[in-house]
Protein backbone atom coordinates (compact mmCIF):
# COMPACT_ATOMS: atom_id res chain seq x y z
CA UNK A 1 0.00 0.00 0.00
CA UNK A 2 1.48 3.39 -0.84
CA UNK A 3 1.65 6.38 0.87
CA UNK A 4 -1.52 9.10 1.00
CA UNK A 5 -0.72 11.70 -0.51
CA UNK A 6 -2.01 15.23 -1.82
CA UNK A 7 -3.16 13.61 -5.22
CA UNK A 8 -5.71 11.18 -2.91
CA UNK A 9 -7.38 13.91 -1.97
CA UNK A 10 -7.57 15.60 -5.09
CA UNK A 11 -9.07 12.60 -6.79
CA UNK A 12 -11.47 11.95 -4.00
CA UNK A 13 -12.56 16.08 -4.58
CA UNK A 14 -12.62 15.73 -8.59
CA UNK A 15 -14.65 12.78 -8.36
CA UNK A 16 -17.34 14.71 -5.52
CA UNK A 17 -17.18 17.59 -7.98
CA UNK A 18 -18.23 15.43 -10.97
CA UNK A 19 -20.70 13.69 -8.96
CA UNK A 20 -22.44 17.05 -7.75
CA UNK A 21 -21.75 19.23 -11.53
CA UNK A 22 -23.94 15.98 -12.97
CA UNK A 23 -26.22 16.47 -10.19
CA UNK A 24 -26.88 19.80 -11.14
CA UNK A 25 -26.38 19.06 -14.44
CA UNK A 26 -29.72 16.07 -14.83
CA UNK A 27 -31.78 16.63 -11.87
CA UNK A 28 -35.39 18.57 -12.81
CA UNK A 29 -35.97 18.72 -8.88
CA UNK A 30 -34.98 22.03 -7.82
CA UNK A 31 -33.74 20.49 -4.58
CA UNK A 32 -32.00 17.90 -6.18
CA UNK A 33 -29.82 20.88 -7.93
CA UNK A 34 -28.81 22.14 -4.92
CA UNK A 35 -27.81 19.31 -3.27
CA UNK A 36 -25.23 19.00 -6.64
CA UNK A 37 -24.23 22.48 -5.33
CA UNK A 38 -23.64 21.13 -2.04
CA UNK A 39 -21.16 18.60 -3.27
CA UNK A 40 -19.66 20.79 -5.42
CA UNK A 41 -18.92 23.19 -2.36
CA UNK A 42 -17.56 20.41 -0.76
CA UNK A 43 -14.94 19.08 -3.15
CA UNK A 44 -13.75 22.57 -3.37
CA UNK A 45 -13.31 22.89 0.36
CA UNK A 46 -11.66 19.00 0.49
CA UNK A 47 -9.13 20.70 -2.39
CA UNK A 48 -8.66 23.95 -0.09
CA UNK A 49 -7.38 21.63 3.10
CA UNK A 50 -5.43 19.35 1.34
CA UNK A 51 -3.25 21.92 -0.33
CA UNK A 52 -3.71 23.73 3.24
CA UNK A 53 -1.81 20.31 4.31
CA UNK A 54 0.25 19.40 1.76
CA UNK A 55 1.32 22.25 -0.01
CA UNK A 56 1.62 25.04 2.76
CA UNK A 57 2.72 25.72 6.25
CA UNK A 58 -0.17 28.61 6.74
CA UNK A 59 -3.60 27.96 7.96
CA UNK A 60 -5.04 30.53 5.21
CA UNK A 61 -6.69 27.49 3.74
CA UNK A 62 -8.76 26.23 6.86
CA UNK A 63 -9.93 30.08 7.06
CA UNK A 64 -10.99 29.92 3.30
CA UNK A 65 -12.96 26.23 4.28
CA UNK A 66 -14.60 28.24 6.93
CA UNK A 67 -15.81 30.98 4.99
CA UNK A 68 -17.02 28.69 2.04
CA UNK A 69 -19.24 26.61 4.70
CA UNK A 70 -20.64 30.06 5.98
CA UNK A 71 -21.44 30.91 2.39
CA UNK A 72 -23.15 27.30 2.20
CA UNK A 73 -25.87 27.64 4.83
CA UNK A 74 -26.55 31.14 4.07
CA UNK A 75 -26.96 29.74 0.05
CA UNK A 76 -28.96 26.78 1.49
CA UNK A 77 -31.51 29.39 3.24
CA UNK A 78 -32.06 31.38 0.59
CA UNK A 79 -32.02 28.55 -2.29
CA UNK A 80 -34.49 26.47 0.00
CA UNK A 81 -36.32 30.03 0.16
CA UNK A 82 -36.81 30.32 -3.21
CA UNK A 83 -37.72 26.89 -3.55
CA UNK A 84 -40.03 26.95 -1.24
CA UNK A 85 -41.51 30.21 -2.85
CA UNK A 86 -41.32 28.61 -6.14
CA UNK A 87 -43.32 25.72 -5.02
CA UNK A 88 -46.54 28.17 -3.53
CA UNK A 89 -46.56 29.34 -6.66
CA UNK A 90 -46.37 26.73 -9.36
CA UNK A 91 -47.03 23.97 -6.85
CA UNK A 92 -44.77 22.36 -8.32
CA UNK A 93 -40.45 22.33 -8.14
CA UNK A 94 -39.91 20.95 -11.44
CA UNK A 95 -37.67 23.21 -13.00
CA UNK A 96 -38.74 22.66 -16.33
CA UNK A 97 -42.36 23.75 -15.05
CA UNK A 98 -41.32 27.27 -13.77
CA UNK A 99 -40.78 28.84 -17.33
CA UNK A 100 -43.05 31.67 -16.77
CA UNK A 101 -39.57 34.40 -17.73
CA UNK A 102 -38.82 31.62 -20.96
CA UNK A 103 -39.21 33.63 -24.48
CA UNK B 1 7.42 0.87 4.95
CA UNK B 2 8.54 -0.77 8.03
CA UNK B 3 5.58 -0.47 10.10
CA UNK B 4 1.93 -0.92 9.50
CA UNK B 5 0.13 1.98 10.04
CA UNK B 6 -3.78 2.50 9.63
CA UNK B 7 -3.85 6.07 8.27
CA UNK B 8 -4.15 4.37 4.56
CA UNK B 9 -6.88 1.86 5.73
CA UNK B 10 -8.99 4.92 7.39
CA UNK B 11 -8.04 7.02 4.14
CA UNK B 12 -9.95 4.37 1.74
CA UNK B 13 -12.54 4.05 4.10
CA UNK B 14 -13.63 7.25 4.46
CA UNK B 15 -12.88 7.85 0.54
CA UNK B 16 -14.77 5.06 -0.17
CA UNK B 17 -17.72 6.29 1.79
CA UNK B 18 -17.53 9.86 0.67
CA UNK B 19 -17.41 8.70 -3.13
CA UNK B 20 -20.33 6.22 -3.00
CA UNK B 21 -22.48 8.61 -1.02
CA UNK B 22 -21.50 11.15 -3.93
CA UNK B 23 -22.44 8.94 -6.43
CA UNK B 24 -25.88 8.30 -4.63
CA UNK B 25 -26.66 11.80 -4.38
CA UNK B 26 -26.90 12.27 -8.01
CA UNK B 27 -28.35 9.20 -9.33
CA UNK B 28 -30.85 8.00 -6.01
CA UNK B 29 -34.35 7.80 -8.10
CA UNK B 30 -35.67 9.20 -4.91
CA UNK B 31 -34.69 12.37 -3.86
CA UNK B 32 -35.05 11.37 -0.10
CA UNK B 33 -32.48 8.80 -0.62
CA UNK B 34 -30.70 11.55 -2.19
CA UNK B 35 -30.80 13.60 0.95
CA UNK B 36 -29.89 10.82 3.23
CA UNK B 37 -26.75 9.94 0.56
CA UNK B 38 -25.73 13.75 1.33
CA UNK B 39 -25.27 12.91 4.74
CA UNK B 40 -22.87 10.14 4.08
CA UNK B 41 -21.10 12.43 1.93
CA UNK B 42 -20.81 15.20 4.18
CA UNK B 43 -19.66 12.63 7.24
CA UNK B 44 -17.26 11.45 5.21
CA UNK B 45 -15.86 14.71 3.93
CA UNK B 46 -15.24 15.87 7.67
CA UNK B 47 -13.46 12.66 8.23
CA UNK B 48 -11.43 13.53 5.95
CA UNK B 49 -11.11 16.56 6.89
CA UNK B 50 -9.98 15.09 10.55
CA UNK B 51 -7.18 13.26 7.94
CA UNK B 52 -6.47 16.49 6.53
CA UNK B 53 -5.54 17.93 10.30
CA UNK B 54 -8.38 20.20 10.28
CA UNK B 55 -10.16 19.44 13.49
CA UNK B 56 -12.01 22.45 13.58
CA UNK B 57 -13.23 22.68 10.36
CA UNK B 58 -14.57 19.07 10.05
CA UNK B 59 -16.41 20.18 13.28
CA UNK B 60 -17.69 23.00 11.75
CA UNK B 61 -18.76 20.97 8.86
CA UNK B 62 -20.53 18.46 11.51
CA UNK B 63 -22.27 21.02 12.79
CA UNK B 64 -23.22 23.64 9.46
CA UNK B 65 -24.21 20.99 7.30
CA UNK B 66 -25.43 17.73 8.79
CA UNK B 67 -26.93 19.85 11.60
CA UNK B 68 -27.76 22.55 9.78
CA UNK B 69 -28.08 22.42 6.00
CA UNK B 70 -29.08 18.46 5.57
CA UNK B 71 -31.66 18.75 7.85
CA UNK B 72 -33.30 22.24 6.21
CA UNK B 73 -33.55 20.32 3.06
CA UNK B 74 -35.23 17.51 4.24
CA UNK B 75 -37.64 19.78 5.87
CA UNK B 76 -37.65 21.58 2.45
CA UNK B 77 -38.58 17.80 0.44
CA UNK B 78 -41.27 17.44 2.74
CA UNK B 79 -42.80 20.39 2.75
CA UNK B 80 -42.90 20.44 -1.67
CA UNK B 81 -42.78 17.24 -2.77
CA UNK B 82 -45.06 14.05 -2.47
CA UNK B 83 -42.02 11.69 -1.46
CA UNK B 84 -44.27 8.56 -1.82
CA UNK B 85 -44.57 9.07 -5.48
CA UNK B 86 -40.58 7.87 -6.81
CA UNK B 87 -41.47 8.98 -10.58
CA UNK B 88 -41.61 12.66 -9.78
CA UNK B 89 -39.89 13.12 -6.68
CA UNK B 90 -36.66 13.37 -8.40
CA UNK B 91 -36.76 13.53 -12.40
CA UNK B 92 -33.32 13.65 -14.64
CA UNK B 93 -32.99 14.23 -18.01
CA UNK B 94 -30.06 13.98 -20.60
CA UNK B 95 -28.48 11.65 -18.24
CA UNK B 96 -26.24 10.41 -21.07
CA UNK B 97 -24.60 13.29 -22.42
CA UNK B 98 -23.80 14.63 -19.15
CA UNK B 99 -22.20 11.58 -18.18
CA UNK B 100 -20.06 11.49 -21.17
CA UNK B 101 -19.24 15.16 -20.80
CA UNK B 102 -18.36 14.88 -17.25
CA UNK B 103 -16.00 11.49 -17.91
CA UNK B 104 -14.13 13.44 -20.10
CA UNK B 105 -13.68 16.36 -17.46
CA UNK B 106 -13.07 13.73 -14.61
CA UNK B 107 -10.26 12.21 -16.99
CA UNK B 108 -8.85 15.37 -17.57
CA UNK B 109 -8.95 16.66 -14.06
CA UNK B 110 -7.35 13.58 -13.21
CA UNK B 111 -4.77 13.23 -15.55
CA UNK B 112 -3.96 17.16 -14.44
CA UNK B 113 -3.75 15.67 -11.08
CA UNK B 114 -0.97 13.32 -11.92
CA UNK B 115 0.78 15.31 -13.83
CA UNK B 116 0.93 18.55 -12.18
CA UNK B 117 4.23 19.92 -10.02
CA UNK B 118 2.66 21.05 -6.65
CA UNK B 119 4.70 22.65 -4.49
CA UNK B 120 5.05 20.20 -2.17
CA UNK B 121 6.40 20.62 1.88
CA UNK B 122 7.04 18.85 4.00
CA UNK B 123 4.19 17.86 6.44
CA UNK B 124 4.24 18.89 9.72
CA UNK B 125 2.57 16.49 13.07
CA UNK B 126 -0.85 17.29 13.32
CA UNK B 127 -1.80 19.97 16.17
CA UNK B 128 -4.75 21.55 17.36
CA UNK B 129 -5.71 24.18 15.01
CA UNK B 130 -7.94 25.86 16.89
CA UNK B 131 -5.71 28.61 18.59
CA UNK B 132 -4.47 29.52 15.28
CA UNK B 133 -7.85 29.76 13.53
CA UNK B 134 -9.23 32.14 16.41
CA UNK B 135 -6.41 34.25 16.72
CA UNK B 136 -6.44 34.95 12.63
CA UNK B 137 -10.26 35.51 12.88
CA UNK B 138 -9.87 38.08 15.23
CA UNK B 139 -6.29 39.61 13.70
CA UNK B 140 -5.79 39.06 9.86
CA UNK B 141 -9.35 37.96 8.52
CA UNK B 142 -11.27 40.60 10.95
CA UNK B 143 -12.72 42.33 8.13
CA UNK B 144 -14.13 39.13 6.68
CA UNK B 145 -15.44 37.76 9.66
CA UNK B 146 -17.22 40.97 10.27
CA UNK B 147 -18.84 40.70 6.86
CA UNK B 148 -19.61 36.96 7.37
CA UNK B 149 -21.70 38.05 10.24
CA UNK B 150 -23.37 40.48 7.55
CA UNK B 151 -24.01 37.93 5.18
CA UNK B 152 -25.75 35.54 7.47
CA UNK B 153 -28.26 38.06 9.00
CA UNK B 154 -28.75 39.46 5.45
CA UNK B 155 -29.50 35.88 4.17
CA UNK B 156 -31.61 35.11 7.48
CA UNK B 157 -34.04 37.83 6.62
CA UNK B 158 -34.24 37.41 2.93
CA UNK B 159 -34.80 33.79 3.96
CA UNK B 160 -37.73 34.42 6.28
CA UNK B 161 -39.06 37.44 3.78
CA UNK B 162 -39.00 35.10 0.69
CA UNK B 163 -40.63 32.16 2.47
CA UNK B 164 -43.69 34.05 4.71
CA UNK B 165 -46.98 33.82 3.22
CA UNK B 166 -47.80 36.95 1.00
CA UNK B 167 -50.22 39.53 3.71
CA UNK B 168 -52.96 40.60 1.81
CA UNK B 169 -53.60 44.30 1.85
CA UNK B 170 -56.56 45.13 4.07
CA UNK B 171 -57.00 48.68 3.43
Amino acid sequence: MMEIGLNHFLVVSAIVFIAGMFCVLTRRNAIGILMGVELILNSANINYLAFSRYSSVSYDGQMFAIFVIMLAAAEAAIGLAIVLGIYQTFHTIDVEATDTLRL
Amino acid sequence: MTEFSMFPVVFYLLATITVVSAIGVALSANIFYSAIALMGTLVGAAGLYVMLAADFVAVVQIFVYVGGILVLTLFAINLTSRIGDVSVSNRAMGRFPAFLVLAIACGAMVRAVQTANWNLVDVPEPTSTIETLGNGFLTEYILPFELASLVLLSALVGAVVLSRKELKDEA
